[in-house]
């Protein structure tokens, strides 16, 4: 299946063998957009790099650039205003719910929905309108920047969230009807693409594929970066007796999107009204910095080292997809032909990422 | 003024109204040969017998049935089709929160259309489906190159005439049809059944792999659902105890019960059918292969399935005709279990002995045929896929035990004199 099948969300190829329906065996092939992002970044200054790292993923832009600027951050050893730190939080829930939306509206149609990826992109809209508002650009923001984020709010912008979570609050109920209330969605979902929490964590599955074996894992909670250790949130873990499957994973990330708006105004709250949102970082830097992040699909780890130099003398990329990709065969193996869709649908791919 | 029963538009039928057609224009043509032999002579002896065998009976017959079936195929085909395929995009649109096709005649680029103070995209769509028609035509059709090519070629035939077979029998009212069969409903039934052939010969013959599985898919699938469809028409026959469509719904004009001054009809989904009703609607959706049980061309796994393969007006009639399969199934569905024609009001004024058809049978066919496609539709764009062993397991497990359950009641029923 692949490179050029409907089912694949970008440029890969999955080789299936099948006996009639059943698949007996499976193997991801990848490397199709690889575009060596850790050796184009040894010759960019530091700062210029950030651009790089919102392609990473064009479906989360602002959390992979904030894992870069994190990591580079350590190495310089800035000292980030707290006013930033908040505005990063927020900037990381809007880009993480926008990209939920995203993968629930891919995940529709690999089951057959069509509806559910026009209701979930019409939600997205709102949150990317946040996000443009916010930083400029509804793709590739390149808002954080090392030592802060790019611009200050605009005017009322909290208003602006929290009318949007509001309206998009409502709509979840509907997105209720769809998907949980349908027995249908249920018959696909449930019991299929299982992986054992052993197995899960031997093959570094993280992020919501991890919880949703029932590991309370969560970044934002186990080491909690920028403000995330002042913010009252519940990592969403699977909490039935046997996790694992689709269904978990599905019930995993869609109860995120709700924990998400909540960390939203959370930190609208709790954030200083006024104060510095960038400090001016240092042109040169020696040493190393390490970063590992909630990205939206799982642990984001970045490692920049620096030898006094304007640019980066090595940078090292974790890729929780690519972990998690290596994983999938296990998860295809017994399941029906039918269910590769619906198995790697659940687990939110995104190429871009995974192929570096 | 008298109030008559219900009554067709085309009466008495279909073939009558035809032959006056074909009449008048066999008329036409005899004044004109009868001027060319007044003019000519020599000419006029051959011409009067031509126009002579031209009004014979068997010629005149001939005729009428090619220019009846030219009716019946632009009418399935032309109306129908089009207008349920519009409803359907129509109706997915606002189930997804947009328009949809909007596209309105304005938008033709040739006189009287090109006029530049309409709006071009401010329509129904109406014609979308044409325009669609139009350019598959224009595609080229392609042969995959290790495909059987006969086979491949034959198997669009195959289903397009086999979709079609289904109208012959298939009445639209008490006068709008072709034939009269006394086993109208085995008849359509046989014709409906005889697709999954054709779609097993495209799967095989493209020799794709998507193709193929689709193409196995979809056998298993339909032969499947074939046996509680021919259970529920089984309990349905002890109800009718005929095959006839025309009796069956005749059977079913008349009120069951009265509440106030609301008749309810005496349609067999009410009676003790209406287990049968269920079965014999899910296994049609099924055999109409569409989303809840579309796998043989579930586009997400298989691309487009036993489809895969065709380009241009080939792939066009296979994608068309699955919307003329769901048609036939709900006018089946409606003849068999929801009265037919008979309408809920029977309001015919008869005036000089002419009866006058306010609201004929043909609006009150359309509307119960429509109003299913509707809910076909509806049901479709809101439940995923399933898949092929669960589709196999409701079809084997599920729905022949209730059919078989569903034939126990009609017997009963039948003993019991209900």
């Amino acid at each position: 299946m692949g490179p050029q099948h409907p089912m694949t969300h970008g440029l890969w190829n999955m080789r299936v063998q099948v006996d009639g329906e059943t698949i007996t065996d499976a193997a991801p092939e990848i490397g199709y957009l690889h575009r060596g992002y850790e050796k184009i970044m040894e010759v960019r200054e530091f700062q210029k790099n950030v651009v790089l790292t919102d392609r990473l993923c064009y479906v989360s832009s602002i959390t992979w650039s904030h894992a870069y600027c994190l990591a580079v951050e350590k190495m310089m050893g800035i000292d980030v205003p707290d006013r930033a730190k908040w505005m990063r939080v927020i900037s990381l829930e809007l880009q993480r719910v926008a990209s939920h939306l995203m993968w629930l509206a891919a995940f529709g149609p690999d089951l057959g929905l069509l509806t559910g990826l026009l209701w979930a992109l019409r939600e997205r809209e709102l949150f990317l309108d946040l996000i443009q508002v916010m930083a400029g650009a509804r793709m590739n923001q390149n808002y954080p920047r090392i030592g802060g984020v790019r611009n200050d709010f605009p005017e009322n912008f909290d208003a602006m969230c929290r009318r949007s979570i509001e309206h998009f609050r409502e709509k979840l109920v509907e997105y209720r009807k769809l998907f949980h209330d349908s027995k249908v969605f249920h018959m696909r979902t449930r019991g299929v693409g299982r992986i054992s929490t052993a197995d899960a964590i031997d093959w570094g599955v993280t992020g919501p594929n991890l919880r949703a074996c029932g590991v309370n894992v969560d970044l934002r909670r186990l080491d909690p970066y920028e403000s995330y250790e002042d913010v009252d949130f519940e990592p969403q873990v699977w909490k039935g007796r046997e996790g694992g499957d689709s269904y978990a994973r599905f019930i995993c990330r869609f109860n995120e999107l709700e924990e998400s708006c909540g960390i939203i105004l959370q930190a609208f709250e709790k954030m200083p009204k006024d104060g510095a949102f960038r400090v001016k970082p240092p042109r040169r830097a020696e040493g190393e910095g390490f970063a590992r992040t909630e990205d939206s699909r799982g642990e984001a780890l970045f490692y920049v080292c620096g030898d006094g130099d304007d640019r980066p003398y090595r940078v090292k990329i974790r890729s929780p997809v690519f972990c998690t990709m290596a994983a999938t065969p296990i998860m295809l193996r017994g399941n029906k032909l039918a269910d590769v869709v619906a198995i790697l649908g659940s687990i939110d791919v995104c190429v871009g990422e995974m192929d570096k | 003024m008298t109030h008559g029963g219900s009554h067709p538009l085309l009466a008495p039928n279909l073939f009558e109204v035809c032959k006056v057609l074909t009449l008048a224009i066999l008329g036409l043509v005899d004044v004109i040969l009868d001027g060319l032999g007044g003019a000519i002579p020599p000419l006029a002896d051959p011409l009067a017998g031509l126009s002579g065998f031209l009004l014979s009976p068997l010629i005149v017959a001939l005729l009428t049935w090619l220019i009846a079936m030219t009716v019946m195929l632009l009418w399935a085909t032309l109306f129908n089709l089009l207008t349920v395929m519009w409803i359907e995009r129509k109706l997915y649109s606002r189930l997804q929160d947009r328009y949809g096709i909007m596209i309105s005649i304005w938008s033709l680029p040739f006189w009287p259309f090109n006029r530049k103070d309409r709006p071009t995209h401010k329509g129904t769509g109406y014609l979308q489906n044409v325009a669609d028609g139009v350019k598959l035509l224009q595609k080229e059709n392609i042969t995959p190159a290790t495909a059987d090519g006969a086979m491949f070629h034959a198997s669009p035939v195959l289903i397009a005439s086999s979709t079609l077979m289904i109208f012959v029998a298939l009445p639209w009212s008490s006068g709008f049809y072709i034939a009269q069969l006394e086993f109208g409903l085995l008849f359509v039934l046989a014709a409906f059944s005889l697709a999954p052939f054709g779609i097993l010969v495209a799967g095989w013959s493209a020799n794709n792999k998507y193709t193929l599985v689709g193409g196995m898919r979809a056998a298993a699938q339909l032969m499947a659902y074939e046996i509680p469809m021919i259970l529920a028409v089984i309990a349905l026959t002890f109800s009718t105890g005929s095959l006839n469509l025309f009796e069956i719904v005749a059977q079913q004009d008349r009120p069951l019960a009265m509440l106030g001054p609301v008749a309810i009809p005496a349609w067999y989904a009410f009676g003790p059918q209406a287990l049968g009703f269920l079965i014999f609607t899910v296994a049609i959706v099924a055999e109409m292969e569409r989303i809840p049980f579309d796998i043989p061309e579930a586009e997400a796994e298989l691309v487009e399935g036993w489809t895969t393969e065709y380009s241009g007006m080939r792939f066009g009639i296979l994608f068309g005709f699955k919307w003329l399969r769901m048609i036939a199934g709900a006018a089946m569905i409606v003849i068999m279990y929801l009265g037919g024609w008979s309408g809920p009001v029977f309001a015919t004024p008869i005036v000089a002995g002419v009866p006058i058809p306010i609201v004929p049978e043909e609006a009150w066919f359309l509307l119960k045929v429509w109003f299913l496609c509707v809910v076909f539709i509806w049901i479709s764009w809101s439940v995923p896929r399933v898949r092929i062993d669960q589709i196999l397991q409701i079809g084997w497990k599920r729905l022949v035990p209730f059919s078989l359950l569903a034939v126990l009641i009609g017997a009963g029923a039948r003993v019991v004199g209900w």
